[in-house]
C-alpha cells in the first residue's frame, strides 16, 4: 500500500470520503457521531446539510481508515436505521470543496502582501480592521492546505475550515485513468 | 375512531400479538396503565425495572417471540438500561416502552426526566421519541419489525405524557416507512458454490455454530447439513441446544471454558464453517493464534459481522436457515463427491482420541463438600429432558453449560455477550411465563442471586413456579478463581459468606419454598422435592465446594493452544503439546 505524504503531513490515502444520505430526523447526527465514537473510528471532518429533498440530509464524512477498515465502518454505518445510502467517493472520482476563514494579523506594512496572497489563490478579503484582516477561500481541500501553509508566514489569529463536501464527478474517468482510485483499494472480499 | 395516544399504544401492542408484558408504573407512563386494565394483554408487575427487562428477555429466548417491557421515565427507564444492553449483545428481540415527561418539559431537567433515547442509542437497534399521538401505530409496528427481523435486537419507544393524553384517529395496519432498513436477500449461487468447494476439499472441518442458528430457527436445517457432511459440530455458549449434545457429531462447547476437543478441533481445523457466530473473543482466545490453518466460510445475517474479527474466505450475508438450505440444495445428491467418511476418517479418529483422553472432568466424591458439577449433573438426570435451564454469569454458568445435556433448541437461556450477573432469576420467570408447561430451572450463583432475587416476590404473586438452584460457594466464584490463578491467591473482595443471607428464610419470606442441601447425599432428595412442587417458586441452597474451579480454561489473552485442563489431566495435555511441537518442528504438524 503506497502512501503519499502531502505538505501538511497527512497521509492522503488514510482519508476516504463517505457521502451518507440520512433521513432528516431528530438525533440522526448524534447516532452517526455516536457510532464513530463508540467503535473508535476517527472522523477527519464532517459536514451536514439538508438535500434538495427535505426528507433527507447528506452527511459528508472524511474518515481516517487507520482507525478501522473502511468496509467495517461502512457496514456499521449501514446498520443505523436512519442511514439510507452510503457511497464512498474516491478522491479522483469526486469534486470536493471546502471553505476556509482566517483572521490574520496584518499591520499596514504587511497588509498588501496578505491581500496579494489572497488574490493569487482567488480568495477574498471579507473583513478589515486596523491591524487585522479576515480572508475567505473556497476550493479543493489541497488548495486550502497550501493557502493555510503560506498564511503561517503571518500571525494567524483565528482559523476555521468547514470540512469538505463532495459529489461524484459527472464524467467518470475511463478505467485506464482512474489510477488514484486504486491507491488504497478495499481488500477484496473472500 | 378517536383514541388517546395511550389507548392507541396498548391497542397497537394487541395488534402486534403481544400476550404478556412485564413492567412497573410511574408518573409519566400512568396514562398508558389505564387502558392496560381493560386489555387482554397480561401484565406482570415486577419489583424492579431491571427484572422487567430480563423477564422479557427470558420470555423471548424461550419462545422466539419478542419480549415486551414497560417502564416509566427517569429512573424507571435507566433501570432497564442493563437489560437493553444485554439484549443488544445477545441479539434478543425486546421492545421496551418508556414514559417520558411532557413534550414541553423535555430539556428542562423536569422531575424524573432522563434523555433515555440518548442514553440507549448505542445499545438498541433503534429507538424513538414519539412526538405525535398520530405516529403511535407506525412507531409500534416499526419497533416490532426491527426487533424481530434480520439480526434481532432491542428497541425502545419513548412516549411523552402529553402524547399519551392526546387524541388521535386510530388506524391499522400502519404504513411502515424505513427507507434505510434492508435485509439480506437469498444467498448468491456463486457464494454457495464457493463455500461448497471448500467444504468438499476440507479434511479437518468444523461447523462452528453460534446463536444466529437459533435466531433463524435453523436447528433442523443444521442437523441435516451436519449429517450430510459428517462434519463435527461445536455449539457456542449462545448456541447450546442448536445441535443435540447427545448426537455423535457434536463436540460441545468451544471457547474459554469449552471442552478440550471442541477448542482443539477448531485450533487444528483446516476449515471453519461459521454459522451465525461472530468470532467472539471468548471463543477465539488470542485472535492471531486462533485456528491458524483454517479457511473460513462465514454466514451471518448481519453483514457487519463478516470480516470484522477474522477475514473470511467465503463471506455470505444471509439468514442462517436460508443459507444452510441453499447449501443443502446445491450439494444434492452428495456433498462429498468422494466418500466423506473416507476423507474425514483420520480427523474423526483424532477427535475421538481427544474426547477419550480429555473428557470434562472433576473429582467425584461421595463425601465432603458438594461438587457444583455434581449438582448440575444430578439436576440434569432428575429433570425432564426438555427442561429450560437459565443461568446467571460466572462459574455456575460455565458448569451449567458444560454439564447439562442440551438436546433441544431454546432450552438454554443465559447472558452471553454482556455477562450480566443477576440475569437468571428474572429471566427464568420470563421463560416460565412464556413456556408454562415446561420445567424451568435457574442454575444461579450466590452472588448473582443476591442481585435480583426480589423478583421471586413477583413469581410468587403471579404464580410462576420457577425453580432456582443456588450453587452457594460463598464467593464471587469466577473472580475468586482468577485471583487464585492469576493474582497469586490474593483474594480481594470476593468472600460473601454462605449463611448471610439465610437463603432458605429469604425464599420463604418471598413466598417461595426454601430448601437446603449440604452434603452430597442430600442433593438428589432436594431436587426431587423441588421438582414435585408446581404451585410456587422453589429455591434450593446447595452448599458447594468453594475451591472448585472451572476447567478447562484458556487464560484471557492467551492462545487456545494454551488451554489449561483439569490438573488430573495436566500431564497428558503437556505430552500432547510436546508431541505437536515435535511434529511441527519436523514439518509434519
Amino acid at each position: 500500500m503506497s502512501r503519499v505524504e502531502v505538505p501538511n503531513g497527512a497521509a492522503a490515502e488514510r482519508h476516504h470520503i463517505l457521502t451518507v444520505l440520512v433521513e432528516n430526523k431528530a438525533g440522526v447526527l448524534a447516532r452517526v457521531a455516536g457510532l464513530f465514537s463508540r467503535r473508535g473510528y476517527n472522523i477527519f471532518s464532517l459536514a451536514v446539510a439538508p438535500t434538495d429533498d427535505d426528507r433527507f440530509s447528506r452527511i459528508t464524512i472524511v474518515v481516517d481508515v487507520e482507525s478501522a477498515p473502511l468496509d467495517q465502518i461502512v457496514q456499521q454505518l449501514d446498520k443505523l436505521v436512519n442511514v439510507v445510502t452510503i457511497s464512498e467517493l474516491a478522491p479522483a472520482a469526486a469534486v470536493q470543496r471546502e471553505l476556509l476563514l482566517a483572521t490574520v494579523a496584518a499591520a499596514p506594512a504587511a497588509r498588501s502582501q496578505v491581500i496579494q496572497l489572497v488574490g493569487v489563490f482567488g480568495g477574498e478579503v471579507v473583513d478589515v480592521g486596523a491591524d487585522r484582516l479576515t480572508v475567505a477561500l473556497a476550493g479543493p481541500p489541497d488548495k486550502l492546505d497550501g493557502f493555510e501553509g503560506l498564511l503561517e508566514t503571518y500571525e494567524v489569529l483565528d482559523l476555521q475550515r468547514t470540512g469538505r463536501v463532495a459529489l461524484p464527478r459527472i464524467d467518470v474517468p475511463p478505467p485506464g485513468r482512474a489510477r488514484l482510485v486504486a491507491l488504497d483499494p478495499p481488500p477484496a472480499a473472500g | 375512531m378517536k383514541l388517546t395516544g395511550a389507548q392507541a399504544l396498548v391497542k397497537s401492542l394487541e395488534m402486534e400479538g403481544v400476550e404478556v408484558m412485564f413492567g412497573l408504573p410511574g408518573g409519566a407512563i400512568l396514562p398508558v396503565y389505564d387502558p392496560i386494565l381493560s386489555s387482554p394483554i397480561r401484565h406482570v408487575l415486577v419489583r424492579h425495572e431491571q427484572g422487567a427487562g430480563h423477564m422479557a428477555e427470558g420470555y423471548a429466548m424461550a419462545t422466539g417471540r419478542p419480549g415486551v417491557a414497560i417502564v416509566t421515565s427517569g429512573p424507571g427507564a435507566t433501570n432497564i438500561v442493563t437489560p437493553l444492553s444485554n439484549a443488544y449483545m445477545d441479539s434478543t428481540p425486546l421492545v421496551v416502552i418508556s414514559g417520558q415527561v411532557p413534550t414541553a418539559a423535555i430539556g428542562t431537567d423536569a422531575f424524573q426526566e432522563c434523555d433515555i433515547t440518548g442514553v440507549t442509542m448505542g445499545i438498541t437497534k433503534h429507538n424513538w421519541l414519539v412526538t405525535s399521538a398520530e405516529d403511535i401505530p407506525e412507531v409500534v409496528a416499526a419497533a416490532f419489525h426491527l426487533a424481530t427481523t434480520g439480526r434481532p435486537g432491542p428497541v425502545l419507544v419513548d412516549v411523552p405524557k402529553d402524547v399519551s393524553f392526546a387524541s388521535m384517529e386510530w388506524h391499522w395496519p400502519p404504513q411502515i416507512d424505513l427507507p434505510g432498513y434492508r435485509l439480506p436477500g437469498a444467498p448468491a449461487r456463486a457464494d454457495v458454490e464457493r463455500a461448497l468447494a471448500l467444504m468438499r476439499q476440507a479434511e479437518r472441518p468444523v461447523l462452528y455454530v453460534g446463536g444466529g442458528v437459533l435466531k433463524a430457527r435453523a436447528a433442523e436445517a443444521l442437523r441435516a447439513l451436519a449429517e450430510k457432511t459428517g462434519f463435527p459440530v461445536v455449539t457456542t455458549l449462545m448456541a447450546r441446544g442448536a445441535f443435540p449434545d447427545s448426537h455423535p457429531l457434536c463436540l460441545g462447547m468451544p471457547g474459554m471454558h469449552g471442552n478440550y476437543t471442541a477448542v482443539t478441533a477448531m485450533q487444528r481445523a483446516d476449515l471453519l464453517v461459521a454459522l451465525g457466530a461472530r468470532f467472539d473473543d471468548r471463543v477465539t482466545g488470542r485472535v492471531d493464534a486462533f485456528a491458524p490453518e483454517a479457511k473460513v466460510v462465514h454466514v451471518d445475517v448481519d453483514p457487519a459481522e463478516l470480516n470484522k474479527v477474522r477475514r473470511a474466505d467465503v463471506a455470505i450475508a444471509g439468514d442462517c436457515k436460508a443459507v444452510i438450505e441453499a447449501l443443502l440444495e446445491a450439494a444434492a445428491p452428495t456433498l462429498g463427491g468422494d466418500d466423506p467418511a473416507l476423507r474425514l476418517g483420520a480427523w474423526w479418529e483424532q477427535l475421538r482420541r481427544w474426547q477419550a483422553e480429555f473428557p470434562l472432568h472433576y473429582e467425584r466424591r461421595a463425601e465432603g463438600p458438594v461438587k457444583p458439577q455434581m449438582v448440575v449433573e444430578t439436576l440434569r438426570d432428575l429433570s425432564p429432558p426438555d427442561t429450560i435451564v437459565v443461568s446467571g454469569v460466572g462459574q455456575h454458568q460455565m458448569w451449567a453449560s458444560q454439564y447439562w445435556r442440551f438436546d433441544h433448541p431454546y432450552t438454554w437461556v443465559n447472558s452471553g455477550g454482556a455477562g450480566t450477573m443477576g440475569f437468571a432469576v428474572p429471566a427464568a420467570i420470563g421463560a416460565k411465563v412464556g413456556r408454562p408447561e415446561r420445567t424451568v430451572w435457574a442454575i444461579d450463583g450466590d452472588g448473582c442471586f443476591q442481585m435480583t432475587a426480589q423478583e421471586l416476590v413477583t413469581a410468587a404473586a403471579e404464580r410462576v413456579p420457577v425453580k432456582i438452584a443456588i450453587l452457594n460457594n460463598a464467593y464471587l466464584g469466577m473472580v475468586r478463581q482468577w485471583q487464585e490463578m492469576f493474582y497469586g491467591e490474593r483474594y480481594s473482595e470476593v468472600y460473601l459468606s454462605p449463611d448471610l443471607p439465610d437463603y432458605v428464610k429469604w425464599a420463604e419470606a418471598m413466598g417461595a419454598v426454601g430448601l437446603r442441601a449440604e452434603d452430597p447425599d442430600e442433593v438428589a432428595p432436594a431436587i426431587e422435592k423441588a421438582n414435585a412442587i408446581d404451585d410456587r417458586p422453589v429455591v434450593v441452597d446447595f452448599r458447594t465446594d468453594a475451591f472448585e474451579k472451572v476447567f478447562p480454561m484458556v487464560p484471557a489473552g492467551a492462545s487456545n493452544d494454551d488451554i489449561v485442563v483439569h490438573p488430573d489431566h495436566g500431564a497428558r495435555a503437556d505430552a500432547e503439546r510436546r508431541s505437536r511441537a515435535t511434529l511441527a518442528a519436523e514439518g509434519r504438524g
